[in-house]
């Protein structure tokens, strides 16, 4: 491998943006493809399929024997309020391999005590944000149903392409939502993006399954994200 | 400490270790059948000298894996090896969970 793969391979880790190094195994030739890269067509299908899967592949095409290798950054969740919900999923998260932060201004609940072992940033969204950004391996849940609160990080989400962001609260409560945010000139299509409610339609009641529906749902998302692979036209 | 890397981070090793002047090999799983203790696609990093981090398996084939990326560092052509219950020698270096794994063994140029 040349340095300068390996070193565009770790810029890319470093950053949180997923990689996929493409080995020739009878040449040993390797190439890093960051996504968002422009790749070869031959090449679309197991890349995209490695990047979904997070698993590496070892294929032969075109009577090469070639190895995909994934890089994907550690999926993360990021709770905007630290709310009974947010201290369930807070438990559940790390068992499904989720990193897990929580997000509350008010420091009656942003307390060590209701979050023992989770982060927990007990400032407004607008000042923690700009120094941790979201970005597109973070799901986002708002679940303060406060919109001082929640509505600059869902903004702050949708701009990011968080492959995952949910807000609390009923249908009515979510049409407000939308109808505000649009007035703060995000576009309908970025607005349609929010998952409300939120949550998989279990049924769930307690603010435990609650969480877990939330968590199914950041699952989901996160197995069957759009990935950023424009096709390369030429060569 | 921007400079000392995180020891569990293989390819981050591999790039300070370059950067250090050191040869350095890259081994990478790339098939496994069976019970193979590390999953496709994990990194072992060594140097000319022996030192390694990461790992390939268990601690079973490591030293076998080190052997061969001296090898690899004097010629700078990667070799593809293969381990398993099938193979006396690999056996010998103990694979003993009855699984197999093929390894890639490539030189850092730059």
């Amino acid at each position: 491998m040349e340095l300068s793969t390996l070193q565009a391979l770790n810029v890319a880790r470093a950053s949180r943006r997923a990689a996929v190094v493409v080995t020739d195994l009878s040449e040993g030739t390797s190439q890093a493809f960051i996504e968002g890269d422009r790749i070869r067509a031959e090449w679309a299908a197991p890349v995209s399929e490695v990047l979904h899967s997070g698993r590496p592949r070892l294929l032969t095409i075109e009577e090469r024997a070639l190895f995909f290798n994934v890089h994907l950054p550690p999926p993360r969740i990021v709770a905007i309020g630290a709310v009974h919900i947010s201290q369930a999923l807070s438990r559940l998260a790390p068992v499904a391999g989720f990193d897990m932060a929580v997000i509350d201004p008010r420091t009656a609940f942003a307390t060590a005590e209701r979050f023992h072992g989770v982060e927990l940033l007990a400032d407004w969204p607008e000042d923690v944000l700009p120094d941790r950004p979201l970005d597109r391996y973070t799901a986002l849940a708002a679940l303060t149903h406060d919109p001082k609160i929640d509505d600059y990080p869902l903004r702050a989400a949708l701009e990011a392409g968080c492959f995952y962001v949910g807000a609390l609260g009923s249908r009515k409560t979510h049409a407000a939502r939308s109808e505000r945010l649009q007035t703060q000139g995000v576009a309908t299509e970025a607005v349609a993006r929010i998952k409300a409610p939120i949550g998989l339609d279990i049924g769930a009641a307690s603010p435990a399954e609650i969480a877990v529906a939330v968590l199914a749902e950041i699952i989901g998302a996160l197995r069957r994200r759009d990935v950023d692979l424009p096709a390369e036209g030429g060569k | 400490m921007q400079n000392e890397p995180n020891i569990l981070d293989p390819l981050a090793v591999a790039e300070t270790w370059h950067e250090q002047g050191r040869a350095v090999a890259l081994a990478t799983v790339i098939e496994t059948w069976g019970s193979a203790p590390r999953p496709v696609g994990s990194h072992l990093v060594i140097d000319g000298e022996g030192n390694f981090q990461g790992s390939v398996s268990g601690g079973c084939v490591e030293g076998a894996v080190i052997a061969e990326a001296a090898d690899v560092i004097t010629s700078g052509t990667p070799r593809l090896l293969e381990f398993g219950v099938a193979d006396e020698t690999a056996w010998r270096v103990g694979l003993s969970c009855g699984g197999r794994i093929r390894v890639y063994v490539e030189r850092i140029d730059g």
